[in-house]
């Protein structure tokens, strides 16, 4: 515990076990956990996937679905035991004492009723007003968490706001009955960087005016720094750590913790900082020298773009160049057409207009139906965002990763294929028994391997990453990332990297071009571009990024 | 207000959007025409007597010596008019058949349907609300024995039951007693029909006659609402819009009945759509069961004597109806989900 | 590869019809039934087209055990023969409407545009009419003959397997697996018959065994109101009919037998897919 308060902590939670039975029997998801919370705080509650700390929110709030169970543990609300709480005790709390925040605000919200009267109903619930009260007060709610236009916004339906707005109604029925804490789910995991500091912003704000306590949780440990008084850190159902951010990130003390902490992009971080000393891939040694600018281009992209049949446009006039090795960054938004670029150039779909020259030759004319028999088909590859959903299901990882040596190289099973694999899983680091496995058996950051064994089992000169470390906690993505550098190096790959991560792709490329809404904003060398941005935009991207304040000299 | 002129704009682009589906229905049931058996011709003769001469020249009159596409166009032409032509049967217009039968097919479907649907909807109901419970299994067994079971066997065995062991049902042919005086003609639906006149007996009497064949369509049907509801409510029980409202601590009713339920019925509206057209097409077993005078017992009889107007017209008939249906279905979907209204 | 495929999934088959015995009750149900209809000349107890006037109309007894009907023929023996034809009818339809269905339906998945319109429209009209009337009519045009009862049976199922087909591929096509194969170097069609439909087809095996069972009361329904089969033949539906005109006067067993035989043998397709659903996909339960 930090501090001495003699105040009553508004919130105590001792030794909180939950167990979830599912088909293979029981899972203990959160393992004795304590914390306490006083009023008004700010408590970042910060985990990567599978450490149990949604599952500690929604046993607090008493939301777990039918398959979990508190089966230990104590849980005070204002010094009132409610572990086993039920029927109307709990209906007085919901709301009016603790309220949720949720990480998907479109699915969270009921689809067919306005927005109006659901905060009206969240209003009702607790209190004895008219309806038509109920609606005024909702309409000032509306105000408060700064809708624009709320008058017209009451009547309006989720589907027809934007998720950043969606996630202001659900933070309008959350405070409507003014509860003294609130717990938010991932409140703005998905929403674009922009808007999650908005929403951020919005929701921090309103806490400290209203007094209300909040519980932030998170995968992010550089946005609880941000905005946390204090942060917890869970691994696998456990407190693994407490500590201020700023202790936290410079003195850390748990080895998952430092691990976290490392893997955690900031802005001054490098490559090589993201995994602890033990486990840092030797990277070999080459003197990375600009190429001569006598060399031919390896891919320059004339003025594509890209116009969908129902009259959309994804991309317009946009132009790059690469050498041979360099590594290119495409930031954007989502909608910001950076993916349909990035396929335009691997020739999975066509554009509709402009010019492709891959190594001085044309490729923007082969029909992206036919350049799967182009000579350049194997220099050209591609790594996929979602690791689960870019394997087949029916291939072995051995079958994904042989199968463009098959089409592209012409090889024939047996021995040297065989051979051939084993190489490129080694590459990666990627254990040979699990060759034999299928997707599902698979972790994601396995999944991730395969998918980039896949990928360079071809030996490409040019390597399309689509956010290949979107879906990946960032204890994995620092592990591959520093397998793609390497890869890299070794190779002399070109790269051009899709991503909205802003501290991936400074650490990553050499240059970095800002596209938003189908057009380029600005480009330049990374460093360079993120400690300068030119435009507006990118520095409202740059500064959306939380990052952890620099450590004290 | 304006859902409702966006309800109006949806339905008519619905009914534009199911043009073409109209259109090719009117392709194959003239193509089902002239591939038939039987001369056409004869359909428009005055009967089935109509000598050599006489079909000769309806022939000529009929176009029936162009080529297909100006029939074709003739054959619209007559639907357009209402006329599709004369059953050798009755020796009536098969229109005018059509339309003194329908009301008949029309009450045993539409009764059956809201059994079903009245029954069918809280049963699935009940068991979202307690899965794996006594109610659930049962509801679950309920529906997969429900769809195993033909019309026509369920009906003749509610026949053997109703009406031959305990004699509480009458005798299972027609709507009514031949004997029995009918009330004036308003609606065509006997039930109203009586009720309008006052005439409680004679009410009683038709709803009787109504009851085994409407609880035999509606014993099919029943399944497969209740499934959906079961799953619709499942899905939406388990939304994370449900778990929002129990987070702010809405009352039991109204997250069950306003969130859950008004949200679950969605996919309902749209399978009673589906459960519809099945309907119209058990239509025909059931009235042959229970020899009830409508429509698909009409073109039943024709075909047996391999009168083919009214086959022709009955086909027409049943799938104009279910275009129909759809349409309302859509409007009724319009107006329950607002997301629709958009596309 | 196939081969550690093939026993996995034998292997993990057999794990969950073990907990599954509902499941494993309909596959041997179905299994049983299809050993029914080919053994079925060798197991009849007496002729099933045989008239024996004498014996007519007996409730069920010892010597006949599903009674006899108006002609004295054994019911018992005609439900078994009867088997043989319902089975194939449906099993025949289905397997053509899978066949054609699921390639054409893939194919539009992919392929969007034109094609998939073309095919839309004519499912569209498929579809605007109540099904059962639409195979009354083909049958009724086409002519009284039990090839033409698979034929109206196969057109009527076809709109699901496209629609089916196209839905289950059009959520797949944009998949990073699918676009990783084409970068691998393969043409669109053998994307789509390669690798999209191989992974479709176990929710499309879900969906024949659903549709075999629809498949038989089909049948047993068209020739119930005397379309294509025609008496003497034993076929469940005929049965029926011919019994119902008895069943006023309480001769029950001549519609409750061939109605049994109907029910158990579409209850075994529909659980048996219920339960392939589960296999392939447990979130789906209902």
């Amino acid at each position: 515990m930090i501090g001495s308060e003699s105040t009553q902590p508004l919130l105590e939670v001792e030794n909180l076990k939950v167990t979830f039975s599912t088909r293979r029997g029981l899972v203990e998801a959160v393992r004795g956990v304590s914390l306490s919370l006083q009023p008004g705080e700010m408590l970042g509650l910060v985990g990567e996937s599978g450490s149990g700390k949604s599952v500690t929110g929604f046993a607090i709030t008493h939301l777990l679905d039918r398959a979990g169970h508190i089966t230990e543990g104590l849980i005070r609300f204002k010094g009132q035991d409610i572990t086993r709480a039920g029927g109307a005790d709990l209906r007085s709390l919901h709301g009016a004492a603790m309220a949720m925040i949720f990480q998907n605000p479109r699915a969270a919200l009921n689809p067919i009723r306005t927005v109006g009267q659901q905060i009206a109903d969240a209003i009702l619930a607790h209190r004895r007003l008219s309806r038509a009260e109920a609606q005024a007060e909702a309409l000032s709610l509306l105000k408060a968490v700064q809708i624009r236009d709320p008058e017209r916004r009451m009547g309006a339906y989720p589907h027809e706001l934007s998720g950043g707005m969606c996630q202001r109604v659900m933070i309008a029925v959350a405070i409507s009955c003014n509860p003294s804490l609130l717990i938010a789910d991932e409140p703005t995991t998905g929403l674009d960087v922009t808007t999650q500091k908005v929403v951020m912003d919005l929701l921090a704000r309103i806490a400290a005016d209203r007094g209300m306590a909040t519980i932030l949780i998170t995968h992010d440990l550089g946005l609880a720094a941000r905005y946390c008084a204090r942060v917890v850190v869970m691994e696998q159902g456990r407190l693994v750590e407490e500590a201020e951010p700023l202790t936290l990130f410079h003195r850390p003390q748990h080895p998952y913790t430092r691990r976290l902490v490392a893997a955690s992009p900031t802005a001054t971080s490098r490559i090589e900082d993201l995994v602890p000393d033990g486990e840092r891939i030797p990277l070999v040694a080459v003197t990375e020298l600009p190429p001569p600018h006598g060399t031919p281009l390896l891919l320059d992209v004339k003025a594509v773009s890209k116009r969908f049949d129902d009259g959309t446009v994804g991309v317009a006039d946009f132009s790059m160049t690469m050498r041979g090795g360099e590594s290119v960054g495409l930031v954007g938004e989502s909608g910001s057409g950076k993916s349909t670029t990035s396929r335009m150039i691997c020739r999975l779909i066509d554009a509709s207009a402009g010019e492709i020259l891959f190594d001085g030759q044309s490729i923007g004319q082969i029909p992206a139906r036919d350049f799967h028999r182009s000579e350049l088909r194997r220099d050209i590859q591609i790594v996929f965002q979602d690791p689960n959903d870019s394997l087949n299901p029916r291939y072995t990882a051995f079958d994904c990763i042989a199968h463009p040596l098959l089409r592209l190289m012409n090889m024939r099973s047996g021995d040297k294929l065989r051979q051939r694999v084993e190489e490129c899983a080694d590459r990666v680091g990627l254990p040979r028994e699990l060759l034999s496995r299928f997707p599902h058996q698979l972790s994601g950051g396995q999944k991730a391997r395969v998918g980039i064994a896949r990928a360079i089992a071809c030996k490409p000169r040019l390597l399309v990453l689509d956010e290949p470390t979107a879906a990946l906690d960032v204890s994995v993505q620092a592990v591959v990332l520093q397998l793609l550098n390497k890869l890299r190096r070794e190779d002399n790959l070109a790269f051009l990297f899709v991503s909205h991560d802003l501290n991936v792709v400074r650490m990553m490329c050499d240059r970095t071009i800002v596209l938003r809404t189908g057009v380029i904003v600005e480009q330049g060398e990374s460093r360079a571009l993120f400690a300068n941005p030119q435009t507006d935009y990118t520095r409202e991207l740059v500064d959306a990024v939380p990052h952890i304040a620099p450590a004290p000299a | 207000m304006g859902t409702i002129g966006a309800t109006l704009l949806r339905a008519g682009r619905r009914f534009v959007s199911s043009l073409p589906a109209l259109f090719g229905v009117l392709v194959f049931t003239f193509l089902l025409m002239r591939v038939l058996p039987g001369d056409p011709a004869v359909f428009f003769a005055s009967g089935p007597n109509a000598g050599k001469e006489e079909i000769e020249v309806i022939r000529r009159q009929l176009g029936l010596d162009k080529p297909l596409p100006n029939q074709l166009a003739i054959y619209l032409y007559d639907v357009g008019r209402g006329n599709l032509g004369r059953s050798m049967m009755t020796g009536q217009a098969v229109a005018k058949d059509l339309k003194e039968r329908l009301p008949a097919s029309l009450e045993l479907t539409l009764t059956a349907l809201l059994i079903a649907l009245v029954t069918a909807v809280p049963l699935g109901v009940l068991a979202a609300l307690r899965p794996g419970s006594l109610v659930d299994h049962g509801v679950r067994l309920f529906c997969s024995l429900g769809v195993c079971v033909p019309t026509f066997v369920s009906g003749l065995l509610l026949i053997y039951v109703f009406y031959y062991l305990l004699g509480f049902a009458p005798d299972p042919t027609g709507r009514i007693d031949i004997f029995a005086t009918l009330p004036p003609s308003r609606t065509g639906f006997l039930i109203i029909d009586f009720l309008l006149a006052g005439d409680l007996d004679g009410w009683w009497a038709a709803a009787r006659q109504l009851m085994l064949p409407a609880l035999t369509m509606a014993l099919f049907v029943i399944a497969p609402l209740a499934r959906i509801t079961r799953a619709s409510m499942l899905v939406s029980l388990g939304s994370d819009f449900v778990r929002t409202a129990r987070s702010v601590g809405l009352s039991w009713w109204r997250i069950v009945v306003t969130y859950a339920l008004r949200n679950a019925i969605l996919p309902v509206i749209t399978i009673a759509g589906i459960v519809f057209s099945t309907m119209l097409g058990a239509n025909v077993l059931v009235e042959k069961v229970f020899s009830w005078p409508g429509v698909a017992s009409y073109a039943l009889d024709a075909l047996l004597v391999s009168d083919y107007a009214p086959v022709q017209g009955f086909v027409l008939l049943m799938a104009t109806i279910f275009v129909i249906v759809n349409l309302l279905v859509d409007v009724l979907y319009g107006i329950a989900d607002p997301r629709a209204t958009v596309a | 590869m196939s081969t550690i495929e093939t026993s996995s999934t034998l292997r993990h088959t057999a794990f969950v019809l073990r907990g599954n015995p509902v499941t494993a009750i309909a596959a041997a149900g179905a299994l049983l039934l299809a050993l029914l209809a080919i053994s079925a000349p060798w197991l009849t107890p007496y002729d099933p087209i045989a008239s024996e006037v004498s014996a007519a109309l007996q409730p069920p007894s010892a010597a006949h055990w599903f009674g006899t009907d108006q002609l004295g023929r054994d019911v018992l023996s005609r439900l078994i023969v009867a088997s043989r034809l319902d089975l194939t009818i449906a099993v025949t339809a289905v397997a053509v409407s899978f066949a054609l269905g699921s390639v054409v339906g893939a194919l539009c998945g992919y392929a969007g545009g034109r094609l998939d319109n073309a095919v839309g429209r004519f499912v569209d009209v498929l579809m605007a009419f109540p099904l059962f009337v639409l195979a009354m009519a083909m049958v009724a045009a086409l002519g009284n003959r039990v090839e033409n009862i698979v034929i109206a049976t196969a057109i009527i199922n076809l709109p699901f397997y496209i629609r089916f087909a196209r839905a289950e591929v059009n959520i797949r096509r944009n998949l990073g697996w699918v676009e990783a194969a084409r970068a691998c170097g393969e043409s669109h069609v053998a994307v789509v018959l390669r690798f999209l439909l191989p992974n479709v087809l176990p929710a499309m095996a879900v969906q024949m065994s659903l549709n075999l069972g629809w498949a038989i009361l089909n049948a047993a329904g068209l020739s119930f109101i005397g379309l294509g089969v025609k008496p003497p033949t034993p076929e469940w539906g005929i049965m029926v009919a011919e019994g119902a005109r008895f069943i006023s006067t309480g001769r029950w067993w001549l519609v409750a037998f061939p109605g049994l035989a109907l029910m158990s043998a579409v209850l075994c397709f529909n659980l048996l897919g219920d339960g392939l659903r589960d296999i392939l996909d447990p979130r789906m339960r209902t």
